[in-house]
């Protein structure tokens, strides 16, 4: 029987502008909001959706996002008809590449949605943080007969530049695209939800693959691919809440929305879970000498210190009298007493020391690359160890598997970095 | 332990829950914040090794089937072995019901003929405890023993609380020379836990000869009958265990959890505890949310202010109110100004607002599953 819709999620991003976050992990996989990665958003909404057959397309460092996906049993994706499979590049009788480009990773598996016999397939990419009904995306496209809709989201008419804008009548129809144009004519811009007739899809990632010009890019070549060909391609509006948590500043905000009184994003919702594997742990404990505001803590953490404006993750220590303020801290960390971690990402497994102090003082430019540490958020990688009384500044990047002996010195001001020796340069 | 499979008895009917087990069997009752009883007992023989487990089950079954499900969870749906309810059936021999606890295993032999393990592990559904069974199978072999059964001296316990319980006398060697069921003055505190290990082949055997002679009790009609005939060893235990038998044990087992001692014992220690998954968000606590000394579960929103409490997944604590010494369990909800000390609320509980309720250290006030106050 044919399927009505399938869906394909573009997880092979590096999310290079997440720094020290995603060098050992897709986007994808990055963790968010107290117990999640940032793809089980969309694998929720599949699932929430009635999609029972997902193609997950992987290509940077991809262990850690097949490991969390496994055979899909938390988004009850095992299936005996569809269900998840991770598209990960191959190689072919006589040469094998990797993905060039995001349709070309669609390209080279035409034969897996060509044996799921879809009429329809929608292309979503893993490293957004929405919670969509994509079934209802999938009536205004059969309304409308559409060979392509386009998921398109307002956005603020000064940041429309950065985005990819598309110009439509009034009633939705898209006659125009510009990839973030300097005089946007509208405010209309595409999330890269785009749901496509198979058929239709087929004939223009093979005339993509053909083109030598082509970057091979959803983007780039296949949106523009449709309005350059005039086919009947509808603009599909979407209102809630919706982020590309691409930097370590719209990282830490998005992460900080839901610790608000009444989030934006609301994770409570009985009727729109998000799935994601869940940590064999007890309920939390906050001891007598702890104390807990405006944060998320999830389960089996031991709070003995104070947490306030945080989202702390599965199993993480904060012994006494440690404050950790405006933060975000990743599974199984231990913050020692009187440690006082403030505007801090720290991730994984990562120790950090009695007495010691992050986010101190002003701000000042990165040394290590200024184009992703931009911010006054310091960012501890996972697996580090940050030896007691070490005073870090703001916007400071330590790297993953850091120990005692990385530190040339206790204070590391800001805007500096610790990196292992073989990576000095970024 | 792949020599060993599983049965786990689930508990006749008990009023000394009061309304915790009204509509559940005492196996299935909540318990520290996102368990159920069961999930110790069941938890404990995956960590041992134990793949083929059998549950009978009889009084208010529904929760508890729901709670193991296809034993997902736990890592037991298997395509050999793995997880098997057995609710009481109606047959041509049989009026349905299990009459007792050798009886339910009789009721089920087909499980046990089935199967190929050369020992069985049996407990109870109801006690919390981590433990492994390696050790007192090593024990049970060593003294080629008939049946071997985990005691502990029950220090912690009420002289009240020890007429619940088998109380066991032992030679030097451990071999089991008295056993005293529910004894009104027992003789010393040294008693059984209810979990054993017996040959399956000598479980047949003697379940059969017990049956043949219109005897349903495993305890009474088995052990206590059969103590010189058999070779019963005693396996000492000294680790934590508390049955979930009265309020006064549930009470305290669930606060005994504020100690990090006992929660380092129990869900770390020998192995982790597995409990059916709710996927809820993470807790999220308010800026006047005062919490001190809690277990708090995923899912909740607190806002008001509590102390010395268990609180269960999905549980809403509004402004203003006062939560003290109390169990508040899945989905309830506690309203603005409201203020509770020393209660158990049982699931989807509504407090209205400005609500006091208030129990007493002992005999903590009950509030029954989905009562509005």
């Amino acid at each position: 029987m044919a399927k009505e819709m399938i869906a394909l999620i573009l997880a092979g991003g590096e999310g290079s502008r997440l720094g020290v976050l995603s060098k050992l992990l897709a986007k994808p996989a990055v963790l968010y909001g107290g117990k999640y990665r940032i793809i089980d958003f969309t694998l929720s909404n599949c699932i929430n959706s009635g999609i029972d057959t997902v193609g997950v397309l992987t290509q940077y460092r991809p262990l850690q996002l097949n490991h969390h996906i496994g055979i899909g049993k938390p988004w009850d994706l095992d299936r005996m008809n569809g269900g998840v499979t991770i598209l990960s590049p191959f190689t072919k009788q006589h040469k094998g590449e990797w993905y060039s480009g995001s349709a070309d990773a669609v390209y080279q598996n035409i034969h897996y949605i060509e044996e799921q016999n879809a009429e329809n397939v929608i292309i979503l990419s893993g490293d957004h943080v929405y919670k969509m009904d994509y079934s209802l995306m999938l009536d205004y496209h059969k309304k409308n007969n559409a060979d392509a809709t386009i998921s398109v989201i307002n956005v603020k008419l000064e940041e429309a530049s950065r985005y990819g804008i598309m110009n439509t009548t009034d009633d939705g129809k898209i006659y125009e695209f510009e990839e973030k144009p300097e005089n946007p004519k509208s405010t209309l811009a595409s999330m890269g939800v785009y749901l496509f007739k198979w058929p239709v899809l087929k004939e223009l990632l093979v005339s993509d693959h053909q083109n030598e010009q082509s970057v091979h890019d959803f983007g780039k070549n296949i949106i523009p691919m449709l309005v350059q060909e005039k086919r009947n391609i509808w603009a599909y509006p979407f209102s809630g809440y919706w982020r590309d948590v691409g930097t370590i500043q719209s990282y830490w905000e998005s992460n900080m929305d839901l610790v608000t009184r009444v989030p934006q994003f609301n994770l409570f919702d009985p009727y729109w879970r998000i799935y994601t594997p869940n940590p064999v742990k007890p309920a939390n404990y906050i001891s007598d000498t702890g104390h807990v505001t405006r944060s998320i803590i999830a389960e089996g953490c031991m709070i003995y210190g104070h947490v306030k404006n945080s989202v702390v993750f599965p199993g993480v220590v904060i012994e006494k009298n440690a404050l950790i303020e405006d933060s975000i801290i990743m599974s199984n960390s231990t913050i020692k007493s009187n440690s006082h971690i403030c505007c801090t990402i720290v991730g994984e497994k990562t120790t950090i020391g009695t007495n010691v102090v992050t986010g101190n003082g002003e701000y000042a430019e990165s040394s290590y690359n200024s184009k992703v540490y931009q911010t006054k958020i310091t960012v501890i990688g996972s697996c580090s160890n940050i030896p007691d009384d070490t005073v870090i500044g703001c916007n400071v990047a330590i790297d993953n598997h850091i120990s005692a002996e990385d530190f040339t010195s206790s204070y590391i001001p800001s805007g500096s970095f610790v990196m292992k020796g073989d990576e000095q340069s970024a | 332990m792949h020599n060993t499979m599983g049965i786990i008895l689930t508990g006749g009917k008990n009023n000394r829950l009061k309304e915790l087990s009204l509509e559940r069997s005492i196996s299935a009752v909540p318990f520290g914040g996102k368990y159920r009883a069961i999930d110790f007992a069941l938890s404990n023989m995956v960590n041992s090794g134990i793949r083929n487990i059998g549950i009978p089950t009889q009084y208010n079954f529904r929760s508890l089937m729901d709670h193991l499900g296809s034993g997902k969870e736990w890592d037991l749906d298997r395509k050999n072995d793995g997880l098997f309810i057995f609710p009481p059936y109606l047959s041509e021999y049989g009026s349905g019901w299990y009459r007792g606890t050798a009886d339910a295993m009789y009721s089920n032999l087909t499980f046990l003929n089935r199967s190929n393990e050369e020992f069985v592990v049996i407990n109870q559904g109801y006690a919390i405890y981590n433990m492994l069974y390696g050790e007192m199978l090593e024990q049970h072999v060593d003294k080629d023993a008939d049946i071997t059964i985990a005691c502990r001296y029950m220090y912690d316990f009420s002289q009240e609380e020890l007429t619940h319980l088998g109380i066991i006398e032992r030679d030097s060697e451990q071999r089991i020379i008295d056993f005293q069921e529910k004894p009104l003055n027992p003789k010393s505190n040294f008693a059984s836990m209810g979990i054993y290990i017996i040959k399956r082949k000598l479980l047949i055997s003697l379940l059969e000869d017990s049956a043949a002679h219109g005897y349903f009790e495993f305890v009474k009609d088995i052990l206590i009958k059969k103590l010189t005939e058999l070779r019963l060893y005693a396996y000492e235990f000294k680790g934590y265990w508390r049955p979930l038998t009265t309020i006064q044990l549930y009470y305290r087992s669930n606060m005994e959890l504020l100690n990090p001692d006992v929660r380092y014992e129990l869900f770390v220690k020998n192995g982790k505890i597995f409990t059916k998954v709710k996927d809820e968000p993470p807790a999220k606590y308010n800026e006047e949310a005062v919490v001190k000394n809690c277990v708090i579960a995923d899912g909740c929103i607190i806002e008001g202010h509590v102390e010395n409490s268990i609180v269960f997944r999905g549980v809403k604590i509004k402004k203003g109110a006062i939560v003290k010494n109390s169990i508040i369990m899945q989905g309830s909800i506690v309203g603005e100004n409201a203020s509770l000390d020393n209660c158990i609320l049982d699931k989807n509980v509504i407090i209205s607002i400005e609500k006091q309720l208030n129990g007493d250290t002992n005999w903590p006030l009950i509030v029954g599953k989905g009562v509005t106050v």
